[in-house]
């Protein structure tokens, strides 16, 4: 009698262990696929800006169709606005140019376009064939603009509120999606408030 | 003469000033990265953008900035991502610890695994696990045999 129970009591602490054995390396392996898979889906060229609920950098640059002005930062005090750093040489940002576009017809927040490293020349015969969203373009000729900006790569958008406030920054171009689903309702927003 | 010695002497203090700075602000460049090619060194990267980084850095150095000046500048701009050695902080303490964390873990798991086996005698250790797996491959092969 005292025999069959002698085996089966030992075995119930290592049957658990058994159970560790296996299911931790796997709860481990589990950990590690989640962060892995979820890394296959980030863009590692997205760097969160620390310019975010930061004042906007205070800039004064001539404006593109009309060298003689300038356009500085505090003049768009009180007003929600978007910074679209662009550039006739970037690729990138004909993707997004049709969107402006639409944006600009429909009125609903006015965009500044900052020709980041770009000879205003090429910059303004661009804006001629593909249309001028802007509601005024400014040149950053040697990039020392977009540096404070912390720009990166063109293009870029910024999202700023009447007190001058960075409030989103969009990298790369400008999506359907990001401007529904984002740019825009935080824009509406911000102009209600 | 005595004009010459001093323009020499002058004009040998300021290259070495210079080398002096290109040392230092390539040692700091080192430690930066370039946003546009994210696996390289403002030093190494041939972007515009490091390029133009460089020259800022330059200028800042130049203006008398020190090296944390101008890594705050640049972090101010850019974040804590141009930074290859990034700062000790709540957020980054899972970067800096993690794997230190880990090699508690796997310490921890070992010593586990060494007293299991010093509490089970040698013999039982390898009856408990490979004897058994070995007998039931022969009871089944002698089945299948049998067959």
């Amino acid at each position: 009698m005292s025999d069959t129970a002698m085996p089966t009591n030992p075995a119930q602490p290592r049957k658990t262990s058994n159970v560790l054995r296996w299911s931790l390396p796997l709860a481990v392996f589990a950990i590690i696929v989640a962060f892995l898979f979820v890394g296959l889906f980030r863009d590692p060229r997205e760097v969160p800006s620390p310019l975010i609920g930061k004042p906007v950098p205070s800039f004064s640059l001539a404006e593109l169709h009309r060298p003689d002005q300038r356009l500085t930062s505090a003049d768009m005090r009180g007003h929600v606005w978007l910074l679209n750093v662009w550039a006739s040489w970037c690729v990138s940002c004909r993707e997004e140019h049709p969107l402006l576009v639409a944006l600009a017809k429909a009125n609903v927040v006015p965009v500044i376009g900052l020709a980041y490293k770009d000879d205003p020349a090429d910059g303004r015969k661009w804006l001629a064939s593909n249309g001028d969203p802007y509601r005024a373009s400014i040149v950053d000729r040697d990039g020392r603009v977009g540096i404070d900006f912390g720009v990166y790569g063109v293009p870029e958008t910024f999202v700023i509120d009447k007190a001058g406030i960075i409030r989103y920054k969009q990298i790369g171009p400008l999506t359907a999606e990001a401007l529904d689903m984002t740019i825009l309702p935080l824009v509406r927003k911000l102009q209600q408030s | 003469m005595r004009l010459v010695v001093v323009a020499l002497s002058l004009a040998a203090t300021a290259a070495f000033a210079d080398d002096a700075l290109d040392a230092r602000l390539k040692a700091l460049e080192g430690e930066l990265r370039c946003l546009v090619c994210q696996n390289q060194t403002l030093a190494e990267s041939e972007a515009p953008l490091a390029a133009d980084l460089r020259k800022e850095v330059r200028e800042l150095a130049q203006a008398g900035k020190s090296d944390d000046d101008i890594r705050t500048y640049l972090v101010a701009r850019y974040g804590d991502f141009v930074l290859y050695k990034p700062p000790v902080k709540p957020v980054t303490y899972l970067l800096w610890f993690g794997p230190f964390l880990l090699l508690a873990g796997g310490v921890a798991v070992w010593l586990a695994v060494l007293r299991r086996r010093a509490r089970m005698p040698a013999d039982e250790a390898a009856d408990a696990s490979t004897a058994a797996a070995a007998n039931a491959d022969v009871a089944r092969a002698r089945e299948l045999l049998e067959d």
